[in-house]
Protein backbone atom coordinates (compact mmCIF):
# COMPACT_ATOMS: atom_id res chain seq x y z
CA UNK A 1 0.00 0.00 0.00
CA UNK A 2 1.80 3.45 -1.09
CA UNK A 3 1.88 6.05 1.64
CA UNK A 4 -1.16 8.60 2.15
CA UNK A 5 0.36 12.20 1.46
CA UNK A 6 0.05 14.43 4.37
CA UNK A 7 -0.45 11.67 6.92
CA UNK A 8 1.34 11.13 9.67
CA UNK A 9 -1.14 9.60 12.24
CA UNK A 10 -1.88 10.39 15.59
CA UNK A 11 0.98 10.81 18.29
CA UNK A 12 1.54 7.27 19.57
CA UNK A 13 3.71 5.54 21.59
CA UNK A 14 4.57 1.73 20.23
CA UNK A 15 1.80 -0.46 21.79
CA UNK A 16 2.82 -4.45 21.42
CA UNK A 17 -0.37 -5.02 22.80
CA UNK A 18 -2.41 -3.73 20.09
CA UNK A 19 -2.84 -6.37 17.29
CA UNK A 20 -2.69 -4.84 13.61
CA UNK A 21 -4.79 -2.42 12.31
CA UNK A 22 -6.17 -1.81 15.86
CA UNK A 23 -6.10 1.97 17.69
CA UNK A 24 -6.99 2.24 21.50
CA UNK A 25 -9.80 3.39 22.42
CA UNK A 26 -8.63 4.03 25.87
CA UNK A 27 -11.68 5.16 28.11
CA UNK A 28 -14.41 5.24 25.36
CA UNK A 29 -16.40 1.32 25.12
CA UNK A 30 -18.44 1.52 21.74
CA UNK A 31 -21.44 -0.28 21.75
CA UNK A 32 -22.06 -2.27 18.70
CA UNK A 33 -24.87 -3.95 18.44
CA UNK A 34 -27.54 -4.24 15.77
CA UNK A 35 -29.81 -4.99 17.72
CA UNK A 36 -32.90 -3.15 20.09
CA UNK A 37 -30.74 -3.74 23.72
CA UNK A 38 -33.37 -6.32 25.88
CA UNK A 39 -34.41 -5.22 29.18
CA UNK A 40 -33.58 -8.81 30.44
CA UNK A 41 -34.00 -9.37 34.05
CA UNK A 42 -31.77 -11.46 36.00
CA UNK A 43 -34.92 -14.08 37.07
CA UNK A 44 -35.39 -14.48 33.32
CA UNK A 45 -32.20 -15.43 31.93
CA UNK A 46 -30.93 -18.54 31.94
CA UNK A 47 -27.96 -20.40 30.55
CA UNK A 48 -27.75 -23.59 28.26
CA UNK A 49 -25.08 -25.42 27.56
CA UNK A 50 -26.47 -28.89 24.90
CA UNK A 51 -26.16 -29.97 21.69
CA UNK A 52 -23.56 -32.83 21.91
CA UNK A 53 -22.81 -33.25 25.83
CA UNK A 54 -23.44 -36.31 28.02
CA UNK A 55 -25.92 -34.31 29.31
CA UNK A 56 -27.62 -31.23 28.97
CA UNK A 57 -27.63 -28.55 31.48
CA UNK A 58 -29.51 -25.10 32.04
CA UNK A 59 -28.78 -22.65 34.62
CA UNK A 60 -30.45 -20.08 36.37
CA UNK A 61 -28.90 -16.67 37.04
CA UNK A 62 -28.56 -17.94 40.69
CA UNK A 63 -27.26 -21.42 39.93
CA UNK A 64 -24.65 -19.87 37.60
CA UNK A 65 -23.44 -17.60 40.75
CA UNK A 66 -23.30 -20.91 42.64
CA UNK A 67 -20.32 -22.27 40.27
CA UNK A 68 -16.78 -21.05 41.05
CA UNK A 69 -15.94 -17.40 40.31
CA UNK A 70 -13.45 -16.70 37.87
CA UNK A 71 -12.46 -13.54 36.38
CA UNK A 72 -10.51 -11.90 33.20
CA UNK A 73 -8.49 -9.29 33.19
CA UNK A 74 -6.69 -8.08 30.19
CA UNK A 75 -7.33 -6.81 26.89
CA UNK A 76 -10.45 -6.91 24.29
CA UNK A 77 -10.41 -6.12 20.51
CA UNK A 78 -13.33 -5.24 18.19
CA UNK A 79 -13.53 -6.14 14.54
CA UNK A 80 -14.30 -2.31 13.66
CA UNK A 81 -10.65 -1.38 14.73
CA UNK A 82 -10.90 -0.08 18.68
CA UNK A 83 -8.93 -2.20 21.27
CA UNK A 84 -9.58 -1.79 25.10
CA UNK A 85 -6.75 -2.58 27.59
CA UNK A 86 -6.95 -3.79 30.98
CA UNK A 87 -10.42 -4.81 31.38
CA UNK A 88 -11.69 -6.73 34.09
CA UNK A 89 -14.70 -9.11 33.51
CA UNK A 90 -15.86 -11.18 36.64
CA UNK A 91 -18.30 -14.09 36.53
CA UNK A 92 -17.50 -18.14 35.82
CA UNK A 93 -14.81 -19.58 33.31
CA UNK A 94 -17.40 -21.24 30.69
CA UNK A 95 -14.90 -24.57 31.36
CA UNK A 96 -16.99 -24.83 34.83
CA UNK A 97 -20.26 -25.13 32.71
CA UNK A 98 -18.65 -27.53 30.19
CA UNK A 99 -17.50 -29.89 32.80
CA UNK A 100 -20.55 -30.26 34.53
CA UNK A 101 -22.35 -31.02 30.67
CA UNK A 102 -19.85 -33.54 29.30
CA UNK A 103 -19.05 -32.77 25.99
CA UNK A 104 -18.95 -35.94 23.75
CA UNK A 105 -15.82 -36.96 21.81
CA UNK A 106 -17.18 -35.74 18.62
CA UNK A 107 -17.98 -31.78 19.69
CA UNK A 108 -15.50 -29.97 17.88
CA UNK A 109 -17.53 -26.45 17.37
CA UNK A 110 -20.10 -24.36 19.27
CA UNK A 111 -22.39 -22.11 18.14
CA UNK A 112 -22.98 -19.68 20.89
CA UNK A 113 -26.86 -18.07 21.01
CA UNK A 114 -28.21 -15.03 22.59
CA UNK A 115 -31.63 -14.71 24.34
CA UNK A 116 -31.82 -11.82 21.41
CA UNK A 117 -31.57 -14.79 18.59
CA UNK A 118 -27.66 -13.72 17.76
CA UNK A 119 -25.79 -16.65 17.33
CA UNK A 120 -22.12 -16.67 16.67
CA UNK A 121 -19.60 -19.93 16.24
CA UNK A 122 -16.39 -21.12 17.62
CA UNK A 123 -14.23 -24.04 17.29
CA UNK A 124 -14.94 -25.88 20.82
CA UNK A 125 -10.80 -25.39 21.47
CA UNK A 126 -11.24 -21.61 21.51
CA UNK A 127 -14.26 -21.93 24.25
CA UNK A 128 -11.96 -24.39 26.50
CA UNK A 129 -8.33 -24.34 28.66
CA UNK A 130 -9.88 -21.24 30.63
CA UNK A 131 -10.13 -19.07 27.59
CA UNK A 132 -13.77 -17.86 28.04
CA UNK A 133 -15.94 -17.04 30.47
CA UNK A 134 -19.85 -15.70 31.31
CA UNK A 135 -19.55 -12.68 32.97
CA UNK A 136 -21.46 -10.35 34.63
CA UNK A 137 -19.64 -7.90 36.12
CA UNK A 138 -17.76 -4.61 34.42
CA UNK A 139 -14.96 -3.82 36.60
CA UNK A 140 -16.45 -3.90 40.16
CA UNK A 141 -20.34 -3.02 38.64
CA UNK A 142 -23.22 -5.34 36.66
CA UNK A 143 -22.57 -5.52 33.34
CA UNK A 144 -24.53 -2.92 31.25
CA UNK A 145 -27.50 -3.90 29.49
CA UNK A 146 -26.15 -2.70 26.45
CA UNK A 147 -22.82 -4.29 26.88
CA UNK A 148 -24.72 -7.85 27.50
CA UNK A 149 -25.91 -7.61 30.61
CA UNK A 150 -27.12 -8.95 32.78
CA UNK A 151 -24.74 -11.77 31.25
CA UNK A 152 -22.82 -12.42 28.39
CA UNK A 153 -19.89 -14.51 26.81
CA UNK A 154 -16.40 -13.02 26.80
CA UNK A 155 -13.79 -14.77 24.35
CA UNK A 156 -11.34 -12.24 24.44
CA UNK A 157 -8.52 -13.86 22.22
CA UNK A 158 -10.79 -13.40 19.32
CA UNK A 159 -12.50 -10.28 18.16
CA UNK A 160 -15.13 -9.50 19.91
CA UNK A 161 -18.18 -10.21 17.98
CA UNK A 162 -17.79 -13.64 19.18
CA UNK A 163 -18.13 -12.73 22.58
CA UNK A 164 -21.92 -12.61 22.24
CA UNK A 165 -24.07 -10.76 24.55
CA UNK A 166 -27.30 -11.51 26.53
CA UNK A 167 -25.57 -14.91 26.23
CA UNK A 168 -28.69 -17.97 26.07
CA UNK A 169 -26.65 -20.76 25.82
CA UNK A 170 -23.83 -22.81 23.46
CA UNK A 171 -24.62 -25.41 21.67
CA UNK A 172 -21.88 -28.08 20.67
CA UNK A 173 -21.89 -29.70 16.79
CA UNK A 174 -19.74 -32.21 15.31
CA UNK A 175 -19.31 -29.47 12.45
CA UNK A 176 -18.78 -25.48 11.94
CA UNK A 177 -21.91 -23.88 11.34
CA UNK A 178 -21.24 -19.87 10.89
CA UNK A 179 -23.15 -17.77 13.13
CA UNK A 180 -24.97 -14.14 11.91
CA UNK A 181 -21.87 -12.28 11.32
CA UNK A 182 -19.88 -14.96 9.69
CA UNK A 183 -23.32 -16.00 6.82
CA UNK A 184 -22.74 -12.06 5.93
CA UNK A 185 -18.94 -11.77 5.41
CA UNK A 186 -16.95 -12.25 8.41
CA UNK A 187 -14.50 -14.43 9.40
CA UNK A 188 -15.77 -17.73 10.68
CA UNK A 189 -12.54 -17.63 14.01
CA UNK A 190 -11.58 -13.90 13.94
CA UNK A 191 -8.07 -14.14 15.41
CA UNK A 192 -7.15 -10.63 15.91
CA UNK A 193 -3.32 -11.08 15.88
CA UNK A 194 -4.11 -12.74 12.22
CA UNK A 195 -5.87 -10.14 11.46
CA UNK A 196 -8.81 -11.99 10.27
CA UNK A 197 -11.52 -9.82 10.03
CA UNK A 198 -13.50 -10.44 6.70
CA UNK A 199 -13.98 -14.18 5.06
CA UNK A 200 -10.97 -14.32 2.55
CA UNK A 201 -8.97 -12.53 5.10
CA UNK B 1 -39.96 -5.03 29.81
CA UNK B 2 -38.45 -7.32 26.89
CA UNK B 3 -40.86 -9.14 25.04
CA UNK B 4 -40.73 -12.77 26.31
CA UNK B 5 -42.16 -14.02 22.78
CA UNK B 6 -37.99 -12.86 21.93
CA UNK B 7 -36.70 -15.47 24.30
CA UNK B 8 -35.93 -18.74 22.97
CA UNK B 9 -38.88 -20.95 23.94
CA UNK B 10 -38.64 -24.83 24.54
CA UNK B 11 -40.03 -25.67 21.12
CA UNK B 12 -37.67 -23.89 19.25
CA UNK B 13 -34.68 -25.54 20.70
CA UNK B 14 -32.74 -26.70 17.42
CA UNK B 15 -31.70 -30.40 16.77
CA UNK B 16 -28.75 -31.66 18.32
CA UNK B 17 -26.65 -31.70 15.21
CA UNK B 18 -27.60 -27.69 13.86
CA UNK B 19 -27.15 -24.29 15.36
CA UNK B 20 -30.44 -21.91 16.16
CA UNK B 21 -31.43 -19.54 13.66
CA UNK B 22 -31.47 -16.22 14.14
CA UNK B 23 -34.08 -14.50 14.27
CA UNK B 24 -33.81 -11.61 13.70
CA UNK B 25 -31.87 -11.98 10.37
CA UNK B 26 -34.20 -11.83 7.20
CA UNK B 27 -33.01 -14.40 5.00
CA UNK B 28 -31.95 -13.26 1.45
CA UNK B 29 -31.64 -9.77 2.41
CA UNK B 30 -28.14 -9.50 2.79
CA UNK B 31 -25.79 -9.52 -0.12
CA UNK B 32 -22.22 -9.29 0.68
CA UNK B 33 -19.73 -10.83 -1.53
CA UNK B 34 -17.28 -12.24 0.87
CA UNK B 35 -14.05 -11.63 -1.73
CA UNK B 36 -14.51 -7.78 -2.42
CA UNK B 37 -14.93 -7.28 1.36
CA UNK B 38 -11.39 -9.06 1.81
CA UNK B 39 -9.94 -6.99 -1.19
CA UNK B 40 -8.21 -4.09 -0.25
CA UNK B 41 -8.94 -1.18 -3.28
CA UNK B 42 -6.92 2.26 -4.65
CA UNK B 43 -10.19 4.69 -4.66
CA UNK B 44 -9.30 8.49 -5.91
CA UNK B 45 -10.71 11.38 -4.28
CA UNK B 46 -12.60 13.10 -6.97
CA UNK B 47 -14.71 15.78 -5.11
CA UNK B 48 -15.42 17.27 -1.41
CA UNK B 49 -18.79 18.85 -0.89
CA UNK B 50 -19.20 20.86 2.13
CA UNK B 51 -22.60 19.95 4.02
CA UNK B 52 -22.41 21.64 7.05
CA UNK B 53 -19.71 23.33 9.46
CA UNK B 54 -18.56 20.55 10.57
CA UNK B 55 -19.46 17.50 7.63
CA UNK B 56 -18.16 17.22 4.70
CA UNK B 57 -18.39 14.55 1.82
CA UNK B 58 -15.86 12.95 -0.23
CA UNK B 59 -16.59 11.19 -3.43
CA UNK B 60 -14.22 8.54 -5.08
CA UNK B 61 -13.51 6.71 -7.63
CA UNK B 62 -13.08 3.05 -6.86
CA UNK B 63 -12.82 1.03 -10.72
CA UNK B 64 -13.16 -2.05 -8.97
CA UNK B 65 -16.02 -1.70 -6.78
CA UNK B 66 -17.96 -4.29 -6.94
CA UNK B 67 -21.39 -2.15 -6.10
CA UNK B 68 -23.40 -1.83 -2.63
CA UNK B 69 -26.57 -2.00 -1.26
CA UNK B 70 -27.99 1.11 0.61
CA UNK B 71 -27.10 1.03 4.08
CA UNK B 72 -24.02 -0.86 3.68
CA UNK B 73 -20.57 0.53 5.00
CA UNK B 74 -16.99 0.10 4.00
CA UNK B 75 -13.20 0.32 5.72
CA UNK B 76 -10.84 2.64 4.83
CA UNK B 77 -7.49 2.79 5.49
CA UNK B 78 -4.81 5.58 5.44
CA UNK B 79 -1.23 4.85 6.03
CA UNK B 80 1.82 7.39 6.84
CA UNK B 81 5.36 7.40 5.93
CA UNK B 82 6.41 5.37 8.81
CA UNK B 83 3.96 2.72 8.14
CA UNK B 84 1.32 3.06 10.55
CA UNK B 85 -2.30 2.27 9.25
CA UNK B 86 -5.06 3.92 10.68
CA UNK B 87 -8.48 2.39 9.34
CA UNK B 88 -11.72 2.82 10.25
CA UNK B 89 -15.46 1.80 9.01
CA UNK B 90 -17.48 4.84 7.44
CA UNK B 91 -21.02 4.05 6.01
CA UNK B 92 -21.37 4.73 2.53
CA UNK B 93 -23.53 7.85 1.52
CA UNK B 94 -24.05 7.60 -2.16
CA UNK B 95 -27.14 5.18 -3.74
CA UNK B 96 -25.68 2.29 -5.75
CA UNK B 97 -23.66 3.66 -8.71
CA UNK B 98 -22.74 1.88 -11.72
CA UNK B 99 -19.69 3.87 -12.54
CA UNK B 100 -17.82 2.98 -10.05
CA UNK B 101 -17.98 5.60 -7.37
CA UNK B 102 -18.92 5.71 -3.88
CA UNK B 103 -19.29 9.11 -1.35
CA UNK B 104 -18.57 9.17 2.42
CA UNK B 105 -20.10 11.79 4.46
CA UNK B 106 -17.44 12.74 7.58
CA UNK B 107 -18.05 14.39 10.49
CA UNK B 108 -14.42 16.49 11.68
CA UNK B 109 -14.28 14.72 14.96
CA UNK B 110 -12.01 16.37 17.43
CA UNK B 111 -8.55 14.96 17.44
CA UNK B 112 -9.41 12.27 14.94
CA UNK B 113 -6.95 11.10 12.92
CA UNK B 114 -8.58 9.62 10.09
CA UNK B 115 -11.48 12.49 9.98
CA UNK B 116 -8.60 15.18 10.33
CA UNK B 117 -6.65 14.44 7.47
CA UNK B 118 -9.58 14.30 5.33
CA UNK B 119 -11.02 17.80 6.41
CA UNK B 120 -7.85 19.62 6.65
CA UNK B 121 -5.33 17.80 4.20
CA UNK B 122 -7.23 15.87 1.43
CA UNK B 123 -7.67 17.18 -2.07
CA UNK B 124 -9.03 15.60 -4.88
CA UNK B 125 -6.44 13.33 -6.59
CA UNK B 126 -5.30 11.94 -3.25
CA UNK B 127 -5.53 8.05 -2.90
CA UNK B 128 -6.85 5.95 -0.18
CA UNK B 129 -7.50 2.26 -0.02
CA UNK B 130 -10.58 0.97 1.17
CA UNK B 131 -12.16 -2.37 1.23
CA UNK B 132 -16.15 -3.75 1.15
CA UNK B 133 -18.60 -3.15 0.88
CA UNK B 134 -19.55 -4.87 4.45
CA UNK B 135 -21.83 -6.06 6.74
CA UNK B 136 -25.36 -6.23 4.72
CA UNK B 137 -27.67 -6.55 7.52
CA UNK B 138 -28.30 -2.75 7.51
CA UNK B 139 -28.93 -3.00 3.70
CA UNK B 140 -31.93 -1.74 2.54
CA UNK B 141 -32.49 -3.30 -1.65
CA UNK B 142 -35.77 -1.17 -1.83
CA UNK B 143 -38.27 -4.18 -1.52
CA UNK B 144 -40.09 -3.13 1.71
CA UNK B 145 -41.76 -0.84 2.98
CA UNK B 146 -39.10 1.47 5.53
CA UNK B 147 -38.57 3.78 8.56
CA UNK B 148 -35.71 5.60 9.01
CA UNK B 149 -34.62 7.40 11.99
CA UNK B 150 -31.53 9.13 12.26
CA UNK B 151 -29.43 11.82 14.52
CA UNK B 152 -26.69 13.73 13.31
CA UNK B 153 -24.07 11.88 10.52
CA UNK B 154 -26.33 8.98 11.10
CA UNK B 155 -28.18 10.12 8.71
CA UNK B 156 -25.93 8.71 6.30
CA UNK B 157 -26.45 5.74 5.62
CA UNK B 158 -30.12 6.51 5.51
CA UNK B 159 -29.56 9.02 2.48
CA UNK B 160 -28.39 6.12 0.55
CA UNK B 161 -31.38 4.57 0.98
CA UNK B 162 -33.54 7.66 0.29
CA UNK B 163 -31.10 8.50 -2.57
CA UNK B 164 -31.92 4.85 -4.06
CA UNK B 165 -35.63 4.76 -3.62
CA UNK B 166 -35.92 8.65 -5.72
CA UNK B 167 -33.53 7.33 -8.46
CA UNK B 168 -35.63 3.85 -8.58
CA UNK B 169 -38.29 5.79 -8.53
CA UNK B 170 -39.33 3.54 -6.13
CA UNK B 171 -43.35 2.74 -4.97
CA UNK B 172 -42.66 1.53 -1.62
CA UNK B 173 -43.40 3.21 1.46
CA UNK B 174 -40.33 5.34 2.54
CA UNK B 175 -40.33 7.22 5.67
CA UNK B 176 -37.24 9.38 7.27
CA UNK B 177 -37.16 10.93 10.61
CA UNK B 178 -33.32 13.13 10.97
CA UNK B 179 -32.73 14.71 14.02
CA UNK B 180 -29.98 17.88 13.72
CA UNK B 181 -28.78 20.10 16.77
CA UNK B 182 -30.08 22.71 14.49
CA UNK B 183 -30.84 23.80 10.99
CA UNK B 184 -26.84 24.49 10.35
CA UNK B 185 -26.24 20.91 11.37
CA UNK B 186 -28.66 19.56 9.38
CA UNK B 187 -26.71 17.15 6.71
CA UNK B 188 -28.57 17.29 3.21
CA UNK B 189 -30.86 19.64 3.88
CA UNK B 190 -31.40 20.69 0.77
CA UNK B 191 -32.20 17.05 -0.48
CA UNK B 192 -34.89 15.90 1.91
CA UNK B 193 -38.78 15.78 0.26
CA UNK B 194 -41.42 15.00 1.98
CA UNK B 195 -40.39 11.64 2.52
CA UNK B 196 -38.90 13.62 5.77
CA UNK B 197 -39.12 15.39 9.05
CA UNK B 198 -36.78 16.97 10.38
CA UNK B 199 -36.40 17.58 14.09
CA UNK B 200 -34.21 20.04 16.10
CA UNK B 201 -33.00 19.72 19.40
CA UNK B 202 -31.20 23.05 19.90
CA UNK B 203 -32.56 25.71 18.07
CA UNK B 204 -34.92 25.90 15.03
CA UNK B 205 -36.33 28.07 12.33
CA UNK B 206 -39.11 30.58 13.34
CA UNK B 207 -42.12 27.89 13.99
CA UNK B 208 -40.73 25.01 14.48
CA UNK B 209 -40.24 23.50 17.81
CA UNK B 210 -37.32 22.75 19.83
CA UNK B 211 -36.51 18.94 21.43
CA UNK B 212 -35.76 15.67 20.79
CA UNK B 213 -36.91 12.78 18.89
CA UNK B 214 -40.14 12.24 21.19
CA UNK B 215 -43.31 9.55 21.24
CA UNK B 216 -45.51 11.31 19.02
CA UNK B 217 -42.87 11.82 16.34
CA UNK B 218 -42.26 7.93 16.34
CA UNK B 219 -46.58 7.32 16.45
CA UNK B 220 -46.85 9.89 13.22
CA UNK B 221 -44.17 7.73 11.74
CA UNK B 222 -45.79 4.48 12.13
CA UNK B 223 -49.23 5.74 11.12
CA UNK B 224 -51.17 3.88 8.49
CA UNK B 225 -48.91 0.72 8.25
CA UNK B 226 -48.37 -0.66 4.90
CA UNK B 227 -49.28 -4.56 4.41
CA UNK B 228 -46.91 -6.59 6.13
CA UNK B 229 -45.39 -3.45 8.01
CA UNK B 230 -42.72 -1.63 8.36
CA UNK B 231 -38.44 -2.14 8.51
CA UNK B 232 -37.03 -0.03 10.71
CA UNK B 233 -33.47 1.52 10.42
CA UNK B 234 -32.02 3.36 13.09
CA UNK B 235 -28.79 5.10 13.07
CA UNK B 236 -26.72 7.56 15.54
CA UNK B 237 -24.97 7.59 18.32
CA UNK B 238 -25.68 4.94 21.22
CA UNK B 239 -27.45 7.18 22.91
CA UNK B 240 -29.80 7.93 20.40
CA UNK B 241 -30.23 4.30 18.96
CA UNK B 242 -30.88 3.26 22.49
CA UNK B 243 -33.42 6.10 22.76
CA UNK B 244 -34.79 6.15 19.42
CA UNK B 245 -35.16 2.10 19.18
CA UNK B 246 -37.03 2.28 22.50
CA UNK B 247 -39.79 4.54 21.24
CA UNK B 248 -39.90 2.33 18.26
CA UNK B 249 -40.65 -0.46 20.89
CA UNK B 250 -42.84 1.17 22.91
CA UNK B 251 -45.51 2.26 19.89
CA UNK B 252 -45.31 -1.21 18.77
CA UNK B 253 -42.64 -2.05 15.96
CA UNK B 254 -41.72 -5.66 16.59
CA UNK B 255 -37.90 -5.85 17.43
CA UNK B 256 -36.60 -7.99 15.23
CA UNK B 257 -37.81 -5.63 12.93
CA UNK B 258 -35.56 -2.78 13.67
CA UNK B 259 -32.11 -2.68 12.34
CA UNK B 260 -29.62 -0.51 14.35
CA UNK B 261 -26.10 1.21 13.35
CA UNK B 262 -24.34 2.57 16.34
CA UNK B 263 -21.85 4.89 16.24
CA UNK B 264 -19.12 4.52 18.93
Amino acid sequence: MNVTRGFAGRARVRNDGLPPGQYDARDDWPVLSAEVTPELATSQWTFTVGGLVAEERTWSWDEAHALPPSSYEGDIHCVTSWSKFGVRFAGVSLDAFLDLARPAAEATHAVAYSHTGYTTNLPLADLTGGRAWIVWEYGDEPLPAEHGGPARLIVPHLYFWKSAKWIAGIRLLDHDEPGFWEQNGYHHRGDPWEEQRYSGD
Amino acid sequence: MYSPTSVPSPTSVPSPTSAPATRFAVPGRIAVSNGTAATWQRATLTEIRRETPHAATFRFAVPGWAGHLPGQHLMLRLRAEDGYVAQRHYSIASPPDDEGHVELTLDHVDGGEVSGWFHTVAEPGDEVELRGPLSGFFAWPGDRPALLIGAGSGVVPLMSMVRHHRARNLAVPLRLLVSARGPDELIYASEYGAETTAVYTRSAPAGVPVGRVAAAHVARLLADPPEGGWEAYVCGSNGFAEHASRLLVDAGQPVDRIRIERFG
